[in-house]
């Protein structure tokens, strides 16, 4: 029956659609005939790619690998390079250093406090070497943990006065890790002219938005801050997801001078910014007991968000460690690239860090604050003609720059290195900062470094003075 | 390929994650509403109103997964990581989100975690003593840079050994082993070139082809019509949208991947390098030392020129007991190398005695020290791989990756067993490496064994015996193709061809 009425239902559909046929007008017949038979033809004709390749045939493919010459995979390097041809160095880099055959006053490497011939130090290393042998053979996660690691990370804690702190076997990487894991695409980050390569190399990684601000020019951060400010206003709600951070150096590699710490901190609550600190000079170095630039101006630590540093200046080991509050350096366990997917550090060179810092905190004569009055002699007293000093007072890592440049940066880079050759010839060993010219950001100007250290004398820095000045005098006149 | 994840355990894993998942919005819910105690470290009261430094859903995997099975990982030890190891027993009474330790030494477990490939972490032995001495004469760091003052002439020496070890020009030698890929690449290629890089790639060379700026093509795992593909489609067609030729074609690979054990198809790679006149960049982190009748890596394996290859790159942790990495190739490739890379200019130089230990275990393998451990260690682990790997197989596991390669892949699949195997393992003195998601494809989870040549068969024996039995206790033998217990085949150069069914 339903059956039927369906079928009758049907039937009287059709009749009314031949009937609204024959009743349309003409034109609406032929328009809809056109569409059918415009889509009859879209549905049988080959399909087009976005990307219209051309049509090359297979021998023109051919021709075309054929003729493609590719550049060299290096181009050569000329023989005088001046970073081509190392100083080596036998025996080990220690106060009195043996470079080319010739033994000479180390005023070039980073070896703040003198730890790396300290005895207490090595004969830890020692027991160490004995107990573990040299390698971790894995990475932190795959039994590369070792209760040595533990010590160490809990000891830095402890020592910076922070709740965690995390290590990784290699300074450079240790920055250039922690940045890309918090900081990722969209996110803003406002760093200094001046920071060291190993922070490029992190924002690099991290695909933010990277603002450069004057060299310690805290009114240029205001105002890029400011304009921060505004850009927020217009769109609240990306600005709600964006992260912003700062980084700084403590004392900055490439210009010797001290970062104005209060005043960013007050920038920082102002306009809600995070601050990531590097301390690879300062650790060790500044404060009352090395703690690096926190103490030095007195500041809470947990005002810092992330506090990150290199052992191998003052702690004469190899690696490097972040600390701050868990909630932040946690996070780096899993998202640190150079933590998860590299072998930890060798147990031998962190018990070496933790003998370092045993010294440094039992031992008062390693007060970095008498570290400033040896550079005073340097740079205060002896004024060397031609070469100016670049640097604070109380830093030790110094930079001599030529006072007025001679024409090009590789003519200045040469009679840099003239000067280096006399005092390496008359017994100080000295070196010029290296940059990579076409990577940097920024790059300085050349420079001779000159590290201060605590096993310097008084004489030793005075000699050094006057072979510098005499050095100055016969290349530059 | 390898074997295919079998159907119903494909959707049994897409249920286990899934509830995992409903379970895991289910605490974060109750945690947000404060009925469950939340435990994780929050953010200062003075920094309430910065923009949060974590977005929730980021670590929605590590709060809800990561956390439940955490004790598998970051297992800290407290001896020498060689065949057997002592580990420190630690406790969590809130489900993982804290461990403390109890003080108790668990002694001697059969380490089958740690990249220990040819045992050279050792406590004793000629390495030791050289490093020892080296330790006392030098010290433990450096304090500068290569270019500056930390060149040593103990950095001369392992540079001349490791060139003369990989039968190239020149070589150089940096501190870590991941800063090497990520500070060399950018060094070599620039915008304008173009890199093709395998799918599994590690972690560094990513990041390396990432910091160069030049534009990155992937091809399928080990698969040379992919690669061949892209290197036609790249030459012929040049630039996007500029159409300019590419300055420079860069291959990045492998020698063994280690997630999935597999060797590079070297041979075939070498060929489209030459057809192409492409650039050849390997990776040997895991296959130096370990492959090869005289342990010198994939090239050896194969028996080709390492000539052909154009950047030998290679890490000292895994073979050689130490820490770092090199570099080699021909004389101008070192010369700009040391001129250009981000490490030299930058990074400070390897420790004294770390190099002594390259210095020492590179001696070995050559055989010039005098004795013949380093051959009888190369043989012992190319014998170890073979039974291990055939052993499995017959037991009814899937296995993947090479039938040479000491790299030994389990699979799991579902994501409790990850946990379970992990635990039961410990429980038997086994210590096994389970990975999960990220570090694989979401549903293939895997136990992976690294086999060394400090295991003894007695050790394997052991181990093998347990495996059987965990594997039966968590229904993990998946595999339907049966393994005959055959006599062994002898080695041929059709070997790695096994793989591709």
């Amino acid at each position: 029956m339903a059956a039927v009425a369906a079928g009758v239902g049907q039937q009287w559909v059709l009749v009314e659609m031949v009937q609204a046929f024959y009743e349309a007008p003409a034109y609406h017949l032929i328009l809809e005939g056109i569409l059918i038979l415009w889509i009859i033809r879209l549905l049988f004709s080959k399909t087009y790619k976005l990307q219209e390749r051309s049509d090359l045939t297979l021998k023109e493919k051919e021709e075309l690998i054929e003729e493609w010459q590719p550049e060299p995979l290096v181009p050569p390097v000329p023989k005088d390079h001046p970073a081509l041809n190392y100083n080596i160095v036998s025996g080990p880099p220690t106060h009195i250093i043996t470079v080319n055959g010739k033994e000479c006053i180390n005023f070039a490497s980073f070896n703040f406090l003198g730890l790396l011939n300290n005895e207490k130090v090595k004969s830890a290393a020692q027991a160490s070497l004995k107990k573990y042998g040299v390698g971790t053979c894995g990475p932190r996660g795959f039994y590369g943990t070792f209760d040595v690691h533990l010590e160490l990370e809990e000891r830095l804690a402890k020592f910076m006065r922070t709740e965690e702190a995390i290590i990784y076997s290699y300074g450079f990487a240790t920055i250039a890790s922690a940045i890309p894991a918090y900081s990722k695409r969209g996110d803003i980050v406002f760093v200094d002219e001046a920071a060291c390569f190993a922070i490029q190399k992190g924002l690099q990684a991290s695909r933010s938005n990277i603002k450069l601000f004057k060299h310690n020019d805290m009114a240029d951060l205001e105002r890029l801050l400011k304009e921060q400010e505004s850009e927020d206003q217009k769109n609240p709600r990306k600005a709600r997801v964006t992260r912003r951070f700062i980084v700084v150096e403590g004392l900055y590699m490439n210009t010797g001078d001290i970062c104005p710490l209060p005043e960013l901190i007050k920038l920082k609550y102002k306009y809600k910014v995070r601050i990531f600190l590097e301390e690879s000079l300062s650790f060790g170095v500044l404060g009352a007991h090395g703690r690096g630039i926190t103490e030095h101006f007195g500041i809470n630590i947990d005002d810092i968000d992330l506090i990150s540093a290199n052992m191998e200046n003052s702690l004469a080991s190899i690696g490097g460690f972040c600390c701050g509050r868990s909630f932040i350096i946690d996070h780096q366990r899993l998202s640190g690239q150079g933590y998860c997917f590299s072998a930890s550090l060798p147990p031998l060179l962190a018990a070496a860090a933790i003998e370092a810092l045993n010294i440094m905190e039992d031992n008062p004569a390693f007060n970095p604050l008498c570290s400033q009055r040896r550079i005073h002699a340097l740079s205060g007293q002896t004024r060397i003609s031609g070469l100016k000093v670049v640097g604070e007072s109380f830093s030790p890592a110094l930079h001599l720059q030529l006072e007025e440049s001679w024409g090009s940066r590789e003519n200045d880079v040469k009679l840099l290195k003239r000067v280096v050759d006399y005092c390496m010839n008359s017994g100080i060993a000295l070196t010029q900062a290296r940059y990579l010219e076409k990577e940097e950001k920024c790059l300085p100007p050349p420079s001779i470094r000159v590290v201060i250290t605590v096993e310097q004398t008084e004489q030793e820095l005075d000699r050094a003075a006057s072979l510098l000045k005499e050095a100055a005098q016969s290349v530059l006149n | 390929a390898f074997e295919e994840t079998p159907m119903l355990v494909a959707v049994l894993t897409y249920v286990g994650y899934g509830v995992l998942t409903l379970f895991g919005y289910l605490r974060d819910f109750m945690r947000q509403w404060k009925i469950e105690k939340c435990q994780n470290a929050t953010e200062r009261e003075e920094q309430k109103d910065f923009v949060p430094l974590y977005q929730d859903f980021e670590n929605f995997y590590n709060r809800n997964l990561y956390m439940r099975i955490r004790d598998s990982w970051n297992r800290p030890i407290c001896s020498v990581p060689g065949a057997k190891v002592d580990m420190m027993e630690r406790v969590s009474h809130d489900y993982n989100w804290t461990f403390t330790y109890t003080g108790r030494v668990i002694k001697d477990i059969i380490n089958m975690g740690s990249y220990n490939y040819l045992g050279f972490a050792q406590k004793t032995g000629a390495c030791q003593e050289a490093a020892a001495k080296v330790l006392s004469q030098y010290g433990a760091g450096v304090c500068s840079t290569r270019q500056e003052m930390g060149n040593l002439d103990k950095h001369e020496e392992l540079e001349k050994l490791v060139a003369r070890f990989l039968g190239v020009e020149s070589a150089m030698a940096y501190g870590m082993g991941f800063a090497t890929n990520s500070m060399n690449i950018p060094a070599l290629v620039g915008k304008g070139c173009l890199i093709l890089s395998d799918e599994l790639n590690h972690a560094s060379l990513v990041l390396g082809a990432r910091l160069s700026g030049a534009t990155i093509r992937i091809f399928k795992h080990n698969n040379m019509q992919s690669l061949e593909k892209l290197l036609k489609d790249a030459i012929v067609h040049g630039q996007p949208r500029t159409r300019r030729p590419w300055k420079k074609i860069l291959i990045l690979v492998e020698g063994i991947y280690s997630m999935e054990g597999s060797i590079v198809r070297l041979p075939e790679v070498i060929a489209l390098k030459k057809k192409y006149k492409s650039y050849l960049y390997l990776d040997e982190a895991h296959s130096i030392g370990a492959l090869g009748p005289s342990g010198r890596g994939v090239v050896d394996y194969f028996g080709l020129n390492p000539e052909d290859v154009d950047v030998m790159m290679g890490t000292f942790t895994k073979s050689f007991g130490a820490a770092g990495g090199y570099i080699g190739g021909k004389k101008e490739l070192i010369d700009y190398l040391r001129t250009y890379s981000h490490s030299a200019a930058y990074a400070t130089s390897m420790s004294p005695p770390v190099v002594e230990q390259i210095i020492t275990s590179v001696k070995c393998i050559m055989g010039e020290d005098g004795t013949t451990i380093g051959r009888a260690r190369v043989q012992q682990l190319a014998e170890n791989t073979r039974y291990f790997r055939r052993r499995l197989k017959e037991m009814g596991f899937i296995i993947y990756g090479n039938e040479d390669s000491p790299v030994v892949p389990l699979m799991l699949y579902m994501p409790a067993k990850i946990g379970a195997f992990g635990r039961e393992m410990l429980k038997r003195n086994i210590g096994v490496v389970v990975v999960g998601f990220p570090a694989t494809p979401i549903i293939e989870s895997r136990a992976r064994f690294c086999l060394s040549a400090a295991h003894t068969k007695e050790m394997l024996d052991t181990a093998l015996k347990e495996i059987n039995e965990v594997g039966d206790l968590l229904q993990l033998k998946y595999s339907r193709r049966r393994l005959v217990p055959l006599l062994d085949r002898p080695f041929d150069e059709t070997t790695y061809e096994e793989t591709e069914d």
